[in-house]
């Protein structure tokens, strides 16, 4: 019952103009966008560069790792809190922790990305004469789209989900309509938001995941991600009885 | 377009002496093939030539301008290579793995496809290919795309590491032949690695056996190598010693043509009639022994 009342809730035409006086259903919907797509477009813009030098490279991986554990293991509130307390309310406390959080998938995502292309596929590249940019943008940037968008993919999500949660510090978000409804005990406000947050999450998602399969180069077999020439590879390797020798 | 190793050496920073002193010289417009087990050092002395690998001591020489001296990106540009699993890139198209070389050299797009789209003639592919992705070719047809990139802006030297050495032997044998024939009308540097001797004996001009560390155990024509193994390695590697190649008129034999079996007593091949009545009136009946693969080689 509650669930139809948060749907009627949903669709209460005055509710999309103001909630208790506060910002309503649109306006919440565009904030929360406004800090998701930003956030992700600066965790982008670090770790992406990142992410692709350390792929291509194989250097800096363990430091990479270390620096995702350390900034997954923050507790998120926590470190909000603090920067709230040394920087004041506004946009860049709450900012700087969603940057932080959605930079390790998107890190992961490119350096996992390039160091799935076959290297067989690099080093013929590098043998014919391609320079390393040219490597990085014409080989392994395309082969490692489908996993760099799967870290974009997963990063979106984390930060569209934290978003809802810090929205009492300054930031507004959906996830205004839940805390509001739980402290004035409106809980069909609660359930609308919350179908609101969920929605909004999935259709991002579905979203990301139609542009991932849109990435996976053509010649390159669906769903094998970017693992993608090993697929080439088997079916080069498959008729063969020859062992495959040396290679040093 | 003479390739010169002078007392080249090569330790890889994990301490592993891949060759060590090596020097030869590789005539201009001939094939030669670097032949050795695993580990030899082969590959690495292919890939010295177009700068994959310095070396660590030593110099390279082409046409005498030592190529420490020449940029790598532009010296590979100007080298063709052909690899074992053929290397294409798998998000292009045939037609666009060939025309990639050219396209980075500046070739307009249209020319370089057009190139592309002959070349494929060349190595006997159909230009239907040509909008294919790698994957959907089989491995012989992968190893032909392969040929025609490492054509593709016409170099002076071709490199070739095992290009046949992941097909099934049927194919190795169009592709070799195919190569063959390629290099009577185009007559490019061929430097060719592979471990398999027939391979070697069929396809090179100058063959250089090799042994661990990159020491050449013989240099010579394939009919040189067979008539005078160097030594007991050699000897060994290209199957003398076992018999292999020894073959033996087979009494046996019925019709005009003679039979020959190795040493085993294995059927090996046959001599033609004329051939024969030469041999078995040249020498006693106890000495009637021929060498096999010598023709072979020798028109190769």
């Amino acid at each position: 019952m509650l669930l139809l009342q948060g749907i009627a809730w949903i669709f209460a035409p005055a509710n999309w103009a103001s909630v208790n006086s506060g910002l309503g259903i649109g306006g919440e919907i565009l904030s929360h966008l406004f800090y998701t797509v930003l956030s992700v477009a600066i965790a982008a813009v670090v770790a992406v560069p990142i992410g692709l030098a350390i792929g291509h490279t194989g250097r800096g991986r363990g430091g990479a790792i270390l620096i995702g554990n350390v900034v997954r293991a923050f507790p998120t509130l926590g470190l909000l809190a603090i920067l709230l307390i040394l920087l004041g309310f506004g946009l860049i406390p709450t900012l700087v922790v969603f940057v932080l959080l959605g930079i390790p998938p998107l890190l992961a995502g490119a350096y996992a990305g390039v160091e799935s292309v076959d290297r067989q596929t690099v080093d013929a590249a590098r043998a014919m004469g391609m320079t390393e940019w040219q490597i990085l943008m014409k080989v392994e940037l395309p082969l490692a789209a489908p996993l760099l968008l799967g870290g974009l993919r997963s990063s979106t999500l984390q930060i569209i989900a934290t978003v809802a949660l810090v929205s009492e510090f300054g930031s507004d978000s959906l996830g205004a309509f839940i805390i509001s409804g739980a402290a004035t005990q409106d809980y069909v406000e609660m359930i609308g938001g919350s179908i609101l947050v969920t929605v909004l999450a999935l259709l991002a998602d579905a979203l990301l995941a139609g542009a991932q399969r849109l990435t996976v180069p053509r010649g390159v077999p669906r769903g094998a991600g970017g693992r993608t020439t090993a697929g080439g590879r088997r079916i080069l390797t498959a008729p063969s009885g020859a062992p495959i020798s040396e290679g040093n | 377009m003479s390739i010169e190793f002078r007392h080249v050496s090569k330790t890889f920073p994990d301490g592993t002496t891949a060759v060590e002193d090596f020097s030869l010289t590789i005539p201009s417009r001939e094939t030669t093939v670097l032949v050795g087990s695993s580990g030899c050092g082969k590959t690495t002395l292919l890939r010295m030539i177009n700068r994959m690998v310095d070396p660590s001591s030593g110099s390279i020489l082409i046409d005498g301008k030592d190529i420490a001296e020449i940029p790598p990106v532009g010296l590979r540009r100007s080298i063709g290579y052909v690899m074992q699993n053929s290397g294409l890139l798998p998000h292009r198209t045939v037609a666009d793995n060939v025309a990639t070389v050219p396209m980075l050299t500046g070739v307009p797009k249209r020319k370089a496809r057009e190139d592309a789209l002959a070349l494929l003639d060349r190595v006997g592919l159909d230009r239907a290919l040509a909008g294919r992705y790698p994957s959907q070719l089989s491995g012989g047809q992968q190893q032909r795309v392969g040929v025609a990139r490492g054509l593709a802006v016409d170099p002076n030297i071709l490199l070739m590491d095992e290009p046949f050495g992941a097909v099934d032997p049927i194919v190795r044998d169009e592709l070799q032949q195919e190569l063959l024939r390629l290099q009577g009308t185009l007559g490019k540097t061929v430097v060719f690695v592979t471990h398999d001797i027939d391979e070697a004996f069929l396809l090179g001009n100058q063959v250089v056996i090799l042994q661990r560390g990159g020491r050449i155990a013989q240099v010579g024509t394939p009919k040189e190598i067979l008539a005078n193994p160097a030594n007991e390695f050699v000897a060994d590697f290209i199957g003398a010693k076992r018999g292999k190649r020894r073959l033996r008129i087979d009494e046996t034999g019925r019709g005009e043509d003679v039979l020959l079996v190795d040493a085993a007593g294995y059927a090996a091949g046959v001599l033609s009639a004329d051939d024969a009545r030469l041999v078995l009136t040249g020498s006693g009946p106890k000495s009637r022994s021929v060498s096999n693969k010598t023709d072979q080689a020798g028109d190769a």
